[in-house]
């Protein structure tokens, strides 16, 4: 009992209670959008899925679907009066078909988790969810190849393999509530690529179901297989607009037998660079997260969450974690790396560890700032790729640009693989501060040939901003393939390419 | 200035999944992974705090058990603890070492090197016993303070706030005297690195049961360790009627 006391202390409650904002403005009212021509539901089309589905797996209740209106950081709110939740593939399959067929636009759904008001709906699209399409399909123990439904939660598939010595590629602070589906649709990024890499090398292969309603099998579970196009990736990371996929075959790593974490501060930002540099040198194949969080990141957490922090204030702190299969040889590295780092005092002050509680502590400190950061008020958030040299230069300019008209300007994130989560926080949206951060940001950001959304991905809230990091030919392509994909565009419709011309 | 013992217990860390051994005579140990017992680490920072505000001279932290037992010493010695004893316990007798045995361990230690004031954890994760405190302080002739979650020393008392079933008692205590600490008597700090690296130049001392004087022979003996049961689904009934008729035949009503 008491285990389970510690465990879920006040921090957990803090995350279930925090959200307190009042529900966002419609999306249409709040940006300048347009419905397209799609059909108005009936009741009709009500029936029908009714009849598919069965009473309990549709729903229309206006409160019940609000929850499935709103994104997660309550920046946008749609208007669907129409939820539905199948169970299989063969359901999808029939659901896009009928939809096609009436020109009624869809908005596929996984935790909705994302940050780019990609997974509600702008109008009224209706919201296929995979809540209910949760099945682990196999899980092979020698080749590490696992195949699901895509509405299995991503913490979820985690510990069942875990019990089979595996664990998923990658590792998120969304890990409890979203889905393998939304994480492979959007390419999802997170605390571990540093390690094992992006979702286009551990995806083995995907079944998707196309806007006719086509289900479209290519749920390979080879390693390597050369025959035609690779097709699979064109689900991911399309964020739902070319297909829906159902099912996912994942080629999973061996759990690690030990693993070890440093909380580091350090003094500049240039330490934070040859820390990262000796990093790579003296931990080099046992690396497996690298993370920047500035001071006024970890304030967030410490301020509104009164989470402790392990050292004493610095400007920037750096938390490393490692991978690897001896836990001797691990820990020889990593105390051998910090005498060093700390005797030629490039880090200042720091704690290691390899207990599992004090571990799950850490990575809270970094993994809740994302929601703190909803506690100051407005939050704009900017998920950008920068070249490493110049990673923190932009916190420094907002700094300047906005100053003290905001509540917070912070920068933390994956400096691992160079991307930065930029946010600024306000006490109430304006459209002043918001036309006073875009373009700008984006703007900057293109300059320095950099990505205007390294892992968060377009949705509804950045595709007026996809040209700013990709060029006119490939906009031109890319919409060439909706084109061909989803003839009627009823596939989450507004977002990831922008208006086409 | 009080001398201060601190009692360490090495557990598997609270956020390990336990295992029952096939055999059922055990929980499974082997590479599962270990920490100090948290109530232990709130007792271990609460000493450390008396000797910042110069209330405490010295800090021992004592442990007992196999060889493994010496990583939450050396932890505590991390966090601040002047040196550590480790009171050696071959693997087979530690299965069966219990706070009775323990309570006289402490009790001679904190005779032998003249401790004003004895903190433990008020218990271990692991058996969740909730006893050495109190079999130490009954050994010793000492008043005890447990599940503290307030101290304050005098010259030569102390005032405890105690969380109890009823709400919050406060008591006070001549010292020598035996706390154990409640989760909200503080919040333990991390060991930081120049720290770790000052606590291996302390120094641990070694001794057997033997050498105290203290007979650890068992006094129980472990029949069989099971799962709980599993919790069974809740079912839904289409109505009231139905509702009912199943309070009924679980003799409910």
């Amino acid at each position: 009992m008491l285990r389970k006391l510690l465990t879920n202390g006040h921090i957990r409650c803090a995350r279930r209670f925090s959200s307190s904002k009042a529900i966002p403005e419609l999306t249409k009212d709040r940006y300048n959008v347009k419905r397209g021509e799609y059909s108005l539901l009936t009741d009709g089309h009500m029936a029908f899925f009714m009849n598919l589905l069965g009473q309990n797996r549709v729903i229309n209740d206006p409160s019940e679907c609000e929850s499935y209106n709103i994104d997660w950081i309550k920046n946008v709110r749609g208007q669907s009066r129409c939820i539905l939740k199948p169970r299989t593939t063969e359901e999808v399959s029939k659901i896009l078909e009928f939809c096609n067929e009436n020109k009624l636009a869809v908005c596929p759904q996984g935790g909705n988790t994302g940050l780019v008001g990609g997974s509600v709906p702008v109008f009224d699209e209706i919201v296929i969810s995979t809540a209910l399409m949760n099945q682990i399909e196999s899980i092979d123990e020698i080749s590490g190849v696992i195949v699901c439904q895509a509405g299995c939660i991503l913490e979820n598939i985690d510990q069942q393999i875990g019990e089979k010595g595996l664990m998923v590629p990658l590792d998120l602070g969304a890990k409890g509530s979203c889905h393998i589906g939304g994480n492979v649709s959007t390419n999802a990024g997170g605390l571990r690529l540093l390690r094992y890499g992006n979702l286009h090398g551990s995806v083995l292969g995907v079944e998707a179901v196309k806007a006719n309603g086509e289900i479209l099998d290519c749920l390979s579970t080879l390693k390597k297989d050369n025959t035609g196009y690779h097709l699979k990736h064109l689900f991911i990371g399309s964020e739902g607009s070319l297909g829906v996929v159902t099912k996912v075959a994942i080629q999973c790593p061996t759990k690690p037998k030990a693993i070890n974490m440093a909380f580091l501060g350090v003094e500049s930002f240039d330490s934070v660079l040859t820390t990262f540099r000796r990093c790579k040198n003296e931990l080099g194949e046992i690396l497996s997260s690298f993370e920047l969080i500035d001071a006024l990141s970890l304030d967030v957490v410490t301020g509104h969450y009164k989470m402790q922090s392990p050292i004493p204030q610095f400007p920037f702190y750096i938390l490393i974690e490692t991978h690897g299969s001896c836990n001797e040889h691990d820990e020889e590295k990593l105390n051998r790396f910090l005498e060093s780092a700390m005797g030629d005092g490039v880090v200042l002050d720091g704690t290691a560890t390899n207990q599992p509680s004090k571990m799950k502590q850490l990575w809270e400190l970094r993994e809740s700032i994302t929601q703190g950061l909803l506690m100051d008020g407005y939050v704009f958030k900017y998920d950008l790729s920068i070249p490493i040299k110049e990673f923190y230069a932009i916190v420094d300019v907002m700094n300047e640009k906005i100053g003290k008209d905001a509540v917070r300007i912070c920068g933390y994130g994956h400096i691992g693989d160079s991307n930065i989560h930029l946010n600024l926080s306000f006490k109430e949206y304006s459209k002043e501060m918001h036309n006073k951060i875009e373009p700008f940001v984006y703007e900057y950001t293109s300059s320095l040939k950099g990505s205007v959304s390294a892992e968060h991905g377009i949705g509804f809230r950045k595709s007026k901003y996809v040209h700013y990091s990709k060029s006119p030919a490939a906009i031109n392509l890319m919409q060439d393939i909706k084109r061909m994909m989803d003839p009627n565009k009823i596939l989450n419709p507004y977002k990831v390419l922008p208006e086409s011309s | 200035m009080a001398r201060v013992l601190v009692g360490v217990k090495r557990v598997i860390d609270y956020a390990v999944k336990i295992r029952v051994k096939p055999d059922k005579k055990g929980v499974v140990t082997d590479g599962v992974k270990h920490s100090m017992n948290p109530f232990d680490e709130i007792a271990v920072e609460e000493a450390v705090r008396m000797k910042e505000k110069k209330i405490a001279s010295e800090i021992i932290a004592v442990s007992c058990g196999p060889a493994q037992s010496q990583e939450v010493i050396r932890t505590a010695l991390a966090m601040g603890v002047d040196k550590g004893i480790h009171v050696e316990i071959p693997a087979a007798e530690y299965e069966t070492l219990q706070p009775i045995h323990v309570s006289k361990i402490l009790a001679k230690i904190a005779e032998k090197e003249k401790i004003d004031l004895i903190i433990v954890g008020k218990q271990a994760i692991d058996d969740d016993s909730n006893q050495t405190a109190q079999m130490t302080a009954a050994v010793l002739d000492w008043p005890q303070a447990t599940f503290a979650s307030h101290i304050e020393k005098g010259d030569k008392e102390l005032t405890v706030k105690r969380e109890v079933d009823g709400g919050m008692e406060t008591i006070k205590c001549k010292i020598p005297a035996v706390i154990s600490a409640d989760l909200r008597l503080n919040e333990p700090r991390y060991a930081t690195l120049p720290n770790i690296m000052k606590a291996k130049k302390k120094p641990i001392a070694k001794m057997t049961p033997k050498d105290l004087g203290v007979d650890i022979s068992p006094r129980i003996e472990i029949v069989s360790v099971e799962d709980p049961p599993v919790r069974q689904p809740g079912v839904i009934l289409p109505d009231v009627d139905a509702l009912v008729g199943k309070l009924k035949e679980g003799g409910h009503i």
